[in-house]
This record gives structure tokens, sequence and C-alpha cells, in this order.
């Protein structure tokens, strides 16, 4: 028992059974989500039926995938129509493992992190591929080459945007990453005298299209060619494709807030003023406005089950903004609200921006990649650099 | 049409958008030709919703035919009406009561603005911007709570009758024209704002199916997709009827004849059906609302063909009388099938992911090209 | 209904048999019931009035029209003097008499006595002249209903009469491309065409005849609306159009047999065949 409690890799273990579990839930809720956030924008209400306001929709959408019968088209490569989405998935899971959630709550932090990440979603791109190719149809192995061209083109501006900051940073480790924001007691995002915003900037249009997200969505969503690559599949092997995007969702957005937002820090990480406002009274106040409208849904419903599910989280948001009271528990728990909460943010700005824009077509999809993205994040690496060079 | 393709042979391949489909606007069969991706031609397979229309009109009277023509153009069903009316009164050489044309050009211009409406959801929403669709069908709703108000029925309205007008507007008629348009007017505003200068938007609609004035006229092609190309014609002010020439309206026209400038003339077209709505209500006299018809109505022998403004072209009815009850040929002048045949030239090099949006901008209705 | 239109087949004194060179004439026939269209419904003879027509005129234009005097002079009011015409001459006389005058001539006062034939004026204008000068007999009549002008050619003609008013006079835009079923004339098939000028803001109709398997040339080299245009009308009447590139049925399965517009087709008919093979259906009707 002792030597289990003093592994070095109980943590790790924990961690990453923690989020292997929990995540497929934090992927449908993220569904859930998008499916509300734009029927808020396009003005009506997104599931309502199941559960209190729709909130045990997720549920109900996996116990009906898992239901559906298995169709195999008869000519496709049975093994690697198998394997496709479990690559996927398996890719996009791995980016986990090195995320930073919080100062205490992480898997594993090598310092090769931010290297193990983009290679973790290079990676990803083959099981889209073969996701096309083994579903032995002309029509999803064009949209599978389409997506595999654009997510191809789009990881050069995403890597210079990243070495870009890297060069602040001077460590490739996530952990690292953030540490290095907290002494310099400024997000890269608005370091180096507000240039740094372009490669952020950029990042984010690169993170669009990165995980075929709208506006550059044409190669799963428009097109005469169904659904892309993963037409012919349904059922289960359709959920982990489904898994597989939200779960790159994820990924991205982590990225993005690690490498440029801050992290798990607080804005204005190192005025010490500030913290107690910021770290105290922000999630308080927060999680007990959450609560609050739990509390109101809950009188709003009429079943007695969904009170019962509203007034529990209810509950729960209240005893969460206590503990932020507690400085003891507000130390271990307060860098992952900060994470969780810009994560959160990044992700409403993903789904306010797929109700929002229109698609763009294929060839100025690549347009804007080849000839935008990828000079603008070139010279804003070499421009930031020389400004290290004579500020440093 | 189709090739055999051998390894890295760079034939031709042919691509069915079936009569179902994701963005059709109806059953519309088009059979691309593509290279790669660019489009070399198009051809339409129509006539899956093609139920006969003239045939039947030769075996009903004409006031028992008059709800038939509601479901051709079945989004603008208003229009429809008002172009048989017209052209069975003008046989009979009817006269209609200064009240009854006016109350005619209001619901005529609420079912453009209605019509217009619909064509802007589902074009955006074929060029991927998946929320002016629910925007646009809220705006709808006003305009079918005012026709359901007025003849009971929101779609296939049947709202005017051979001589006139069959019902007295309700109370609230006016009040609840001035308030749609005020209303209205400032939705217009929003979807230009989310729309009219975006990027992505102009990107996918500026250069986009060009129709030039020449190719347009070739093809007879009229309504928005004419005016974008250049030509200020519009049936209201060429030949004004129903009293047209009493309001003050313009005729918006763009220049280049691509999908951009028929989306900006059809904006703008909403913008002049509310003046000329606001015009009309404010102008609203009073008298009968029905000319002098007798119950059985038979014109003389004759023929006349009758052609309005529609809100996707020039809709003309053929009439010809033999002096019964029933008319002798009644032939519809489909805006939407002849501006449907010049799809070919209008996807002439466009990439596939255009001729979406192409057919999107022309704005058809299958109901009424195949009648 | 029934009884008010026997009478009048039975007053109307000609019982000419109208032949081909005016098109659109319904051939006198005995009662005219109101019954489903495939029956050769129209009894009255409605001929756009003609020269040769003058004998039967005077006898079938001077009662039908004063009746349907009060609408008819507002289209006549508007065009020039109508003068050559015996009919038009006709109708300006007719003009001048009361209402009362038709009465005694009208077999049935309490019904209005309707016209046998379409009351059309007679057409002038520059247009007319132009026409006239290039196209000479080719054109038989041109005239005017309700404010409408329509001339009525030859057949071949037709095709050079649309290309020469689009290259010379701007009839720019065909509107229209449509054809009506007579069946009981020699030459069954009216074929019309619609003109737009854009320029002039005018609108004419060119109509010519023709009979069973003649064919019309195709208007589709001149104006390329013609292509579905003309489609349709072989779809529904089996009229072909010479040189078409097309010449396909366009709204109808493309192996239907039979013309559903022709007017004995009847409006319950289908065909079955086509629809046993493709469907797997018999027929409901």
């Amino acid at each position: 028992m002792e030597e289990i409690l003093n592994s070095p890799y109980l943590h790790p273990v924990i961690a990453t059974l923690l989020i292997v579990a929990v995540f497929p839930l934090v992927a449908g809720y993220i569904v859930l989500a998008e499916r509300k956030v734009l029927a808020d924008i396009q003005v009506r209400l997104g599931p309502m039926r199941v559960g209190p306001y729709g909130f045990l929709q997720p549920l109900a959408d996996a116990v009906k995938l898992l239901l559906k019968e298995d169709i195999i088209p008869t000519a496709a490569d049975k093994w690697i129509f198998w394997g496709a989405p479990v690559l996927s998935t398996f890719t996009a899971l791995t980016a986990f493992a090195v995320m930073p959630f919080s100062d205490k709550f992480y898997v594993a932090d090598v310092n090769i992190g931010i290297l193990f990440i983009l290679a973790m979603s290079s990676l990803g791109v083959l099981g889209l591929i073969l996701g096309g190719w083994s579903s032995n149809s002309k029509y999803s192995l064009l949209g599978a080459l389409r997506s595999a061209a654009q997510l191809v083109s789009y990881e050069v501006p995403l890597g210079f945007t990243i070495v870009t900051a890297l060069m602040i940073t001077e460590t490739l480790s996530m952990q690292g990453i953030v540490q290095s924001q907290f002494d310099k007691g400024i997000w890269i995002a608005f370091s180096n005298y507000g240039l740094m915003l372009v490669p952020a900037m950029v990042f984010l249009i690169a993170a669009f299209a990165e995980t075929n997200r709208a506006p550059f969505d044409l190669p799963e969503a428009e097109s005469e060619i169904v659904a892309g690559f993963h037409t012919e599949y349904s059922g289960f092997r359709f959920a982990l494709y489904f898994l597989a995007e939200y779960a790159s969702i994820f990924v991205i957005c982590g990225i993005a807030i690690t490498v440029f937002f801050g992290g798990w820090l607080r804005p204005f990480p190192n005025i010490a003023f500030l913290e107690l406002p910021l770290n105290v009274a922000f999630p308080m106040l927060l999680l007990l406005a959450i609560g609050g409208g739990c509390a109101l849904g809950a009188t709003r419903v009429s079943l007695a089950y969904e009170k019962a599910i509203m007034g529990v989280l209810a509950l729960t948001m209240f005893l969460v903004a206590a503990m932020f009271a507690v400085p003891m528990l507000n130390e271990l728990i307060i860098g992952f609200f900060w994470f969780l909460f810009k994560v959160l943010t990044l992700i409403y700005v993903f789904i306010w921006v797929r109700g929002t824009f229109p698609r763009f077509r294929y060839d100025q999809l690549m347009q804007v990649g080849w000839k935008y993205l990828i000079p603008i994040s070139m010279g804003a690496l070499v421009v930031n650099g020389i400004v290290l060079l004579f500020t440093s | 049409m189709a090739t055999q393709s051998t390894f890295l042979d760079t034939n031709e391949l042919v691509l069915n958008m079936g009569p179902q489909h994701p963005s059709t606007h109806g059953v519309l069969r088009v059979i691309l030709r593509l290279d790669g991706e660019k489009v070399l031609g198009t051809e339409c397979v129509i006539g899956y919703l093609h139920r006969g229309v003239e045939k039947i009109a030769e075996n009903r009277t004409y006031q028992q035919f008059a709800p038939y023509v509601d479901r051709m153009d079945y989004v603008a069903a208003v229009s429809n009406g008002l172009g048989y009316c017209m052209a069975v009164e003008a046989l009979g050489g009817v006269e209609i009561p200064e009240r009854a044309q006016c109350v005619r050009v209001i619901l005529t211009e609420l079912n453009r603005i209605a019509s217009h409406l619909l064509w802007l959801g589902t074009h955006a929403l074929d060029i991927g911007a998946m929320t002016p669709v629910f925007y646009c069908f809220r705006e709808r709703e006003e305009v079918l709570k005012i026709f359901e108000k007025y003849c009971g029925a929101r779609l296939t309205t049947h709202s005017f009758r051979i001589g006139g007008l069959q019902y007295e507007t309700y109370d609230t008629f006016e009040k609840d024209c001035h308030t749609f348009c005020d209303w209205f007017e400032k939705k217009v505003d929003e979807y230009e704002e989310l729309l009219t200068t975006n990027r992505i938007w102009v990107g996918r609609t500026k250069g986009v199916g060009i129709l030039n004035a020449e190719a347009c006229k070739a093809y007879g092609v009229t309504g928005p997709v004419l005016r974008a190309a250049g030509v200020e014609w519009d049936l209201r002010k060429a030949q004004p009827y129903c009293g047209y020439e009493k309001y003050d309206f313009d005729i918006p026209t763009c220049q280049n004849g691509d999908t951009y400038d028929r989306y900006i003339v059809r904006m703008q077209e909403f913008r002049q059906s509310v003046r000329i709505i606001r015009q009309a209500v404010d102008s609203l006299p009073e008298g009968p609302i029905k000319g002098k018809v007798s119950k059985v109505y038979k014109p003389p022998i004759g023929e006349a063909y009758v052609s309005i403004e529609a809100p996707k072209g020039e809709l003309g009815y053929y009439v010809v009388s033999d002096g019964s009850t029933q008319p002798y040929r009644l032939r519809v002048r489909p805006p939407s099938l002849v501006n449907l045949q010049a799809l070919d030239e209008m996807c002439r090099g466009a990439l596939v992911a255009d001729v979406v949006a192409i057919i999107g901008t022309i704005d058809i209705v299958l109901g009424e090209v195949d009648r | 209904m029934d009884e008010e239109k026997k009478p009048e087949g039975q007053s109307a004194p000609e019982t000419e048999q109208p032949k081909g060179e005016s098109p659109a004439q319904f051939v006198e026939g005995a009662s005219a019931e109101v019954v489903p269209a495939s029956e050769p419904k129209p009894t009255e003879a409605v001929p756009a009035a003609s020269a040769p027509e003058k004998p039967a005129e005077p006898a079938a234009a001077s009662p039908s029209p004063a009746t349907e005097k009060p609408t008819v002079e507002k289209p006549a009011a508007d065009k020039p003097a109508a003068t050559d015409k015996p009919a038009a001459a006709e109708q300006p006389a007719a003009a001048a008499k009361p209402a009362p005058e038709a009465k005694p001539a009208a077999k049935k006062p309490p019904p209005k006595k309707v016209p046998t034939v379409m009351e059309v004026e007679p057409w002038e204008g520059p247009l007319v002249d132009s026409l006239k000068a290039r196209f000479g007999d080719a054109i038989m009549e041109f005239s005017t209903y309700r404010g409408q002008d329509f001339l009525v050619a030859d057949l071949p003609a037709a095709i050079p009469i649309l290309e020469f008013l689009k290259l010379e006079e701007d009839f720019d835009y065909l509107v229209d491309v449509t054809a009506v079923d007579y069946p009981k004339n020699e030459k069954r098939f009216e074929v019309i065409w619609i003109l737009y000028s854009f320029a002039k803001n005018l609108r004419i109709r060119v109509k010519a005849t023709a009979g069973e398997g003649e064919k019309p040339g195709t208007a589709a080299n001149i104006h390329k609306t013609a292509d579905w245009l003309e489609r349709e009308v072989f779809d529904m009447y089996g009229i072909e159009f010479e040189g078409h590139p097309n010449m396909t049925r366009i709204l109808l399965p493309d192996e239907w047999q039979g013309y559903p517009l022709r007017k004995d087709y009847s409006i319950v008919q289908q065909d079955e065949d086509w629809v046993r093979e493709n469907l797997q259906i018999e027929s409901g009707q």
C-alpha cells in the first residue's frame, strides 16, 4: 500500500483515468452546449426535452449511438475501417497527457510538451485519411483528401505562431510555458508591446481550420459528397469520430489558452492586490450566479426529477463557490478554475463563429491558408524576433 | 457523357445532384459534368412536380381554377392569384374598383417580401450561414400572420377573386401593415449587417454565376436576375397594372450580374416593397371591393396575355376563351422555368461548390417550373 | 348554364366552316355542352376577323358586338380608327347603334348575346407597315384584341418574322412559345410566340397554324430561351420544331406516349404502360 501511494506513477495514472473516464462526458456536454448556444443565436431553444432544459441530452445521444446497428460497407477494408476512428480518438486523447489543467493537476510534464501535442495532432490527420479511404467510396475519399489537405496546410501557420511564442517562453514544456508567463507577469498574447497579438489571432484562425470548424468546414458540411470522410460511419464508430473532433477542439483551445492566454493563471498574475478580487471574489460570484440560475430553473421545470437535477446542480455550484472562500482549497482549485473558464470561453467563441459566418469555398480556404496566414505568421515571427532581440 | 476512368486519367466526371438533395429548392435534378472541381456543363432534369395544371384549367370554370394557381409558386401564392385574376378580368373586360386594387397591391407586396425572405434564408443556408434562415422565417411568420388574418390561409391564400376581392380587410389591417413595415425595416438592416460586408459572404458570391444583360435578354430571364445585370426594367414601372403607377418606388439595379448583385437587388427590393406598402396603406380608398362580375363568369371569345412582376420574374398568363365558363387554354409563363434555363450558362467555369449557390441565387420554385 | 348556351348556338345564323386561313376558329357545332374539355367544346365561331370572311361578318358581327359594346368600347377607343376591315367598320357603326337594336336580332333578350367571333380591331402602325413591306402576303392578319397586338402568319414565315423582329425591330425578348389545339380546324394547332421589345416597351404576338405533323422552325437560334419553351410545346402537343438542338420531352418522362394538352387526350388519361413499367402499379384512374 505504501509503495503504491508513494509511487511516482500514482499521480499520472489517476489523472489519466480521470481524464479518460470523464472526457467522453465532457465532450458530450460540449456538444450540448454547442446546440444550445447555436439555438440561442438562431432564436430558438435547442434540446429541451431530455432532462431539465435538455441537460441529459448527451446521455440520450450516447445511448442512441450505442444501440445503432453496426454497418460496414461490404467492400470496405474492415480492419482499417475499424481502426481509423480509433486512431483519431487515440491521438486526440493522448494530447491530454501534457495538457496543463492547473499547476497541481496534470498527467505529465514532459520538457517537449508542445512538440508532443503538435506531433499528435499531425498524426490525427492519418485517422481522417484512413477513414475516408477504407470506406471504399469515391466521394468519401475525395472528402477525406480535401480535409487532410486543409489540415496539413493550416498546421504550418499553427507551427509558426507557436514558435513565435516559444521565443518568449524559451521552453517547450507546457508547465514551463505557463510558468514563464507568470514570471513575466503578462500573458504572451499581450506581451512584446502587443506585437504578439498577431500570432495569437493567426493561431486562432488556424485553430478553426485545424478542427474542421466553420467557416472552414466545407469538407464535411456542404459538399455534395454528403459528409466527407465519415459518410459511411454510423453508430458507435461515428460517435468515436465525433468524440475525437470535440476532443481536438478542447485540445486546440487548451493549447491556445496555455501558449497565448496564460494557461491556468489569472489575469494579471503578478499584481498582488488583484489576488483577492480575481481569485476569490470572481469565481465565487460566478458560481453563485450559475447556482442561482440553476435554482431559478429548478422552480420553472415541472417534473419532479427535473427539479431534483436542477436542485442538485445548484447545490453543487454553491458548494464549489464556498470552497473558493477557503484559502487552502482555493489554492488547489483556482488554477483549474481559470483554465476551464478560459477554455470554455474560447469554445463559446468557436460556437459563436460557427453560427455567424458562411463557409469558405475550398479554393478560398486554401488561399487564406497559403496566401495570407503563412506569410503573416512568418512575418510576425521575424518581427517579434527582432523586437525581442533588441529589447532583452 | 460518362467515361471510363483509367488510373490518373483526367476525363470528365459526371455527378448527379439528384432530385433529393440537401440544398435543392424542390425536386430538381442537375447533372454536372466536371473536370476535377470545375464545372464543364450542367443539364437540368425537371418535371418531377408536373401536375398538369394547364390541362386542369381546361376542365374547371374560371372561379374553380383560381385556387390551383396558388400551388404553382407556392412560396409566393398571392402573385399567382393576382396574375390569373388580372388575365381573366382582362378577357372579360371587368373593371376592378380602386379599393380592391389597393388591397391587391398591399398583399402582393407583402407576398414579395415573404418570397424574398424565404429566398434569403435558404440561399444563406446553402452558402453556409446557418443563422439567417431562422431570422428570415421569423419575419416571414409575421407576413403569414397578416395573410391568415385576412383570408384564413397562410401559404396558398387564394386571396383574390375575379373582379376584386372576396373579403373586406379586417379591422386592424392597416395598423398591422404599418407595424410590420416599421419592424421589418430594422430587420433588413440586421441582415445587411450580417451579410453584405462579410468577407466570406462577398468571397462566395462576388463573381459567381455571372449573367450579363445580353445573356439575360437572350435567355428571357427577368426579375431580380435581369435587374442585377444592369437592365432597369420592372413590369410594375414599364407596364403598370393594378394601380402601381400611383406609388412612388425605385427599381434597384446593379451592374455586374453576379450572385452578390442579385443579393443586393433583392435586399433593396425589400425596402422598396415596404415603401409601396406604406403608400398603399395610407392611401387606401373606400369603396366596393368587387367589380360587377356575373356569378357565372363567361368572358367573350378571345385571348389575352397578361403578365405581372412576380417576385421571381415575369409571370404571364395567356388565356384563350371560347365563350364558355371554362378556359379553352390557359398557359402559364413561369419565370422560374425560363430563369432556370440560364443555369448552364451561369455555371460555366464555376466550381462545384458554386453550383449550389447559383441555383439558390436564381430563386426557383419547382412548383412553378413544373406546374 | 347549358340552357343559355344551346339557344345561342342555334341562333347564331352562320353555319360557316371557316377554313384554315384564319387561325383560331371554332367550328360552328351543335349545342355547346359544357363538359370535360376532351370533347370538342367550342361551338361559337371565333375567327380573327379576316377579309375573306366578309360575307359572314355582317351577320355575325352586328348582333354579337352589340351587347359587348361597353367592354369593347374601351380598347376600341384606344386603337387608331379602324377603317379598312369590314368587321372593324362594323364596330364603330355598331357602337353608334344603341344596345336595344341588338335585342330584336337576338333570339332571347334576357341572356346576353355573346359574340361568336373574337372581336378584334385592326392593328396599325409603323411596325405593321414594315412587316407588311417585308413579308407581304405571308402575314395574313394584323389585329388587336383588348389592347394586345398580334399577327397571324404562315407557318414557314414565322421564324423569319421572329428574326426580322429581333434584328431590325428590337424585339429582343421572346416571352413565351406556346400552342393551342383546335381539333376541328383543318390545321389543328396554333403556335404562338409572344415577343417583347425593351426599347419600345411593346409586346406583340406572332401566331401561325400548323397541321398535324407540320414542323415549325425553331426559334432557338434566334432566342436562346426558345430551347426549353419549344421542348415543352413538343412535350404537351407533339409539335416538333425543325432544327431544335434537343427535341425531347422536358416535363414528362422521355418514354411517355401521348401528348396531354391535345384536346383528344382526356383529363383522366395516363400512359398506363409507362406507369405499369416504371412505377409497378396499376394507374389508379
